[in-house]
């Protein structure tokens, strides 16, 4: 346990530093018994618990709660065991993500969702946000490669959500439990699921002189029936930002940049590349250079893993956005932020997982400056919500957590926020896990319906306003 | 009917504490315990409502038959890539997502669930709602979309779905071998871990059926290194329906069908009676007078779960009984979107 303000400094925020709230106390468990107790202890006395992987959470979901435990689970780094014949690993759930493959690896295996941060996130942080990563257009996000996820309820109630087989009688439970952003149990154990690592993979870098177009080389990819391993876009501010960060060897007069990933078998991956190639070029790619060996494709890779750290070199602070678009929205989205830049007078360099339409804009700013802060959050506001607008999703990956709180009333109705709150209730009771994150209370729609009245249409009308 | 009528109906038998039978062609009818409650038949809430190829996204209404967005979808070379069963011609999207059941490519592209987007549901007090979305990434709020696929019914109406597609594969071939059935459930487990595009297994009296899809290159390596004797390419199409479909003499008769749901590496269960064996060993298919109890518990001790799947009846209950943690859970689930606990009772349990 720790309560000491010295020792309990580095817990005041995660990933999204913007919020920082100091935790009353700090708890360390080493054993499921201890977590057990805790919870069951909390529970008792009505004392708020915060769950917390490895903190590299990007919507402030393990921001601590000021009159509450923060329940650290980064001494669970045990690898129970992998079974290379099932395919599967069971690990507790500080494990960090890219050590799962790590461990897999000497049996030809590794786990699929690769968020950027895998080198440090940790998979019990991956099941409550439901994780992406670069290659989830082929291999799907944490709800896809997860068998069973056990812990305990906030009474301290062992459960276990799926199992080894592929399904389990009754509700989809474990679908229900990944992407919960900590609000439904704590997780003290994951089993994943291991893939074969392919034969073979090749990247292509494709060239674009205009944004528009390399939207439109991403449905034209698919349109051919391909489906990337990983196709991901970058604009010009971003590959500068990186190259000068990684030298991952970007096309920098490129307006935009395409990676587009195959992998397979040696055949296959000839195959479709040639096929990937075809189709860029007829879509006016100013460059393709295809990856000749692994150490390239890598490098090409680490620049699109780094591009947040490297916006982070060149700006005090940035602000990452993670809405999804429907994939022929993203000229328009890409120039809606254009405007918005001016607008705010900041910088936004864009990445995108392109393949599915989830957006990365980095806003950059200075914390602080307050004005800007204040400014970059209306930027961010006003993105998330044109995503909504054009049948998109504020979040992808990310999570709201604290941060896209409000944008969740722009998004959701008040019955349907009114079902996300039973839910809640149905497995907390007291609202004693995570309180306050993911789904707004109604009384705060209202409040910010007032704030946002868009061409006369106040949302959340029915609401009583405070 | 249309949304808002169906809306008024779920109200008002809401209202009256009036059992609500939810329904699309009907062709699942035997899937679960016997359903009770006046009938809501969802066939009039039909059609695709949106359907772009290169966005890898349908959205359809409920009542749409599940035959007529396949061949949608084949006109644009795509597919549902869980390949669900359709016992029927009349198999509707909204049953097919609410029953949850996937085919023959479910071990190596995901289940229904891996699939659902997002939905739009009538709950049991008659209000309208919508989870997810079209897009394939999307954490806002609970994952109630997944949720509902499997639910039988008992959560809401499901009005509409939006589901991920895939391109159907560039070729596809099928390979039979002879092996005993241990030896086939370690090859299977063994295959899986290599990069081979195995797409359905299915063995069944020593005999054991493969396919492959992918690139034309991949098959010809596939097939090189697995071996086996290839079957002509209808022979195989028509096997697969027959697996998919349980058209399959296998299935014929009136013992009673049990699906069984294990780790793919579970041993060979000893159970008396037939087996045919999908999956790679994940679902089980048992033929057997054995009683409930036993295949229970012998499915349980290899860590999976036995649902009675086609039976004269099912005094037993069709599904395995949850944990008290996971049944208090249901309950609550069940009362959130259905507190007058009207929509298909019983179907799934006899608590609810």
């Amino acid at each position: 346990m720790l309560w000491q303000e010295e020792d309990t400094r580095p817990y005041e925020c995660d990933g999204l530093t913007a919020y920082r709230r100091l935790p009353m106390v700090v708890a360390l468990p080493e054993t499921d018994a201890q977590v057990q107790r805790i919870l069951q202890t909390c529970h008792a006395l009505g004392v708020p618990v915060v769950p917390r992987g490895a903190g590299t959470g990007l919507s402030g979901g393990a921001l601590p709660p000021g009159d509450g435990v923060l329940l650290s689970l980064a001494k669970f780094t045990r690898v129970v065991r992998v079974d290379p014949l099932a395919r599967i690993a069971v690990v507790q759930p500080g494990v960090r993500n890219a050590a799962i493959s790590d461990v897999s690896a000497p049996f030809g295996l590794y786990y699929a969702p690769d968020p950027s941060s895998q080198i440090a996130c940790s998979i019990g942080g991956n099941v409550a946000e439901n994780s992406g990563g670069v290659h989830c257009l082929k291999y799907g996000l944490t709800v896809h490669n997860v068998l069973r996820v056990r812990g305990y309820s906030i009474e301290g109630v062992a459960v276990d959500f799926g199992s080894e087989a592929l399904d389990s009688p009754g509700l989809d439970l474990l679908a229900l439990a990944i992407g919960s952003e900590g609000l439904l149990a704590v997780t003290t154990e994951v089993t994943v699921k291991l893939l074969p690592k392919p034969e073979a993979a090749r990247v292509i870098m494709a060239s674009f002189d205009d944004v528009r177009k390399a939207g439109d080389a991403v449905a034209a990819v698919i349109g051919a029936g391909i489906i990337p391993a990983g196709l991901e876009m970058m604009d010009r501010p971003a590959t500068h930002a990186v190259e000068q960060f990684v030298h991952a060897g970007y096309d920098l007069d490129a307006v935009a940049i395409l990676l587009c990933e195959s992998d397979g078998s040696a055949a296959e991956v000839e195959d479709e590349i040639a096929r990937m190639k075809q189709v860029l070029e007829a879509a006016g790619a100013t460059r393709l250079a295809v990856s000749r060996d692994d150490a390239e494709r890598l490098r090409f890779w680490s620049g699109r893993k780094a591009a947040f750290p490297a916006v982070g070199r060149i700006s005090p602070d940035y602000y990452c956005m993670d809405g999804t678009i429907p994939k022929k929205r993203l000229g328009e989205m890409l120039n809606f932020i254009g405007t918005l830049e001016k607008k705010y007078g900041l910088r936004c360099p864009n990445v995108f997982h392109a393949g599915d339409g989830n957006l990365h804009p980095l806003i950059l700013f200075d914390a602080n400056d307050p004005a800007q802060l204040k400014r970059t959050e209306e930027f961010a506001s006003e993105v998330m919500e044109k995503c909504v607008e054009v049948g998109g999703t504020i979040t992808g990956e990310h999570g709201v957590g604290v941060e896209k709180i409000d944008q969740m009333c722009a998004q959701f109705s008040a019955g349907e926020l009114e079902i996300f709150h039973a839910i809640k209730r149905a497995y907390d009771a007291k609202g004693l896990l995570n309180p306050g994150k993911a789904v707004p209370a109604l009384s705060r729609c209202a409040e910010f319906g007032r704030k946002h009245v868009k061409t006369g249409v106040q949302s959340h009308a029915g609401l009583p306003r405070f | 009917m249309n949304p808002q009528e169906f809306q008024e109906r779920i109200r008002e038998a809401a209202g009256r504490g009036a059992a609500v039978r939810i329904r699309g062609g009907g062709t699942k009818d035997f899937y679960g315990n016997a359903a009770r409650g006046e009938l809501l038949d969802t066939r009039s809430h039909a059609g695709v409502v949106a359907y772009e190829p290169t966005e890898l996204v349908m959205t359809a209404r409920c009542g749409t038959p599940l035959r007529e967005i396949q061949e949608i979808l084949g006109e644009k070379n795509q597919m549902l890539a869980f390949e669900p069963p359709h016992f029927g011609p009349a198999a509707t999207l909204g049953g097919c997502v609410a029953a949850g059941l996937s085919g023959p490519r479910r071990a190596s592209a995901g289940a229904v669930r891996d699939f659902v987007l997002g939905t739009k549901i009538i709950d049991g007090r008659g209000q309208a709602l919508a989870f997810g979305g079209q897009v394939m990434k999307n954490v806002a709020g609970y994952d109630v979309s997944r949720l509902l696929a499997g639910s039988l019914g008992t959560l809401g109406l499901i009005l509409e779905v939006s589901l991920k597609v895939l391109p159907r594969p560039a070729a596809e071939a099928t390979l039979r071998l002879e092996l005993p059935q241990a030896r086939a459930l370690e090859s299977l487990n063994r295959w899986a871990g290599q990069p081979l595009p195995i797409s359905a297994s299915a063995w069944l009296d020593g005999e054991l059926a493969l396919r492959l899809s992918g690139s034309p290159g991949a098959l010809r390596a596939a097939a090189e290194k697995i071996g086996g004797e290839e079957l002509e390419r209808s022979v195989a199409q028509g096997y697969w329906i027959g697996i998919r479909e349980q058209t399959d003499p296998f299935f014929a008769g009136d013992v009673p069908l049990w699906r069984l749901s294990l780790p793919s590496h579970a041993a060979q269960i000893e159970l008396p009676g037939a087996q045919l064996i999908e999956w790679g060993g994940a679902l089980r298919w048992l033929k057997t007078n054995a009683d409930a109890v036993t295949v229970r518990s012998a499915t349980a001790r290899a860590g999976g779960h036995a649902t009675l799947f086609r039976a004269g009846d099912k005094p037993e209950g069709a599904f395995t009984a949850l944990t008290p943690v996971l049944a208090r859970l249901h309950r609550g689930l069940k009362a959130v979107f259905d507190p007058a606990g009207i929509l298909n009772p019983g179907r799934m349990s006899a608590e609810f």
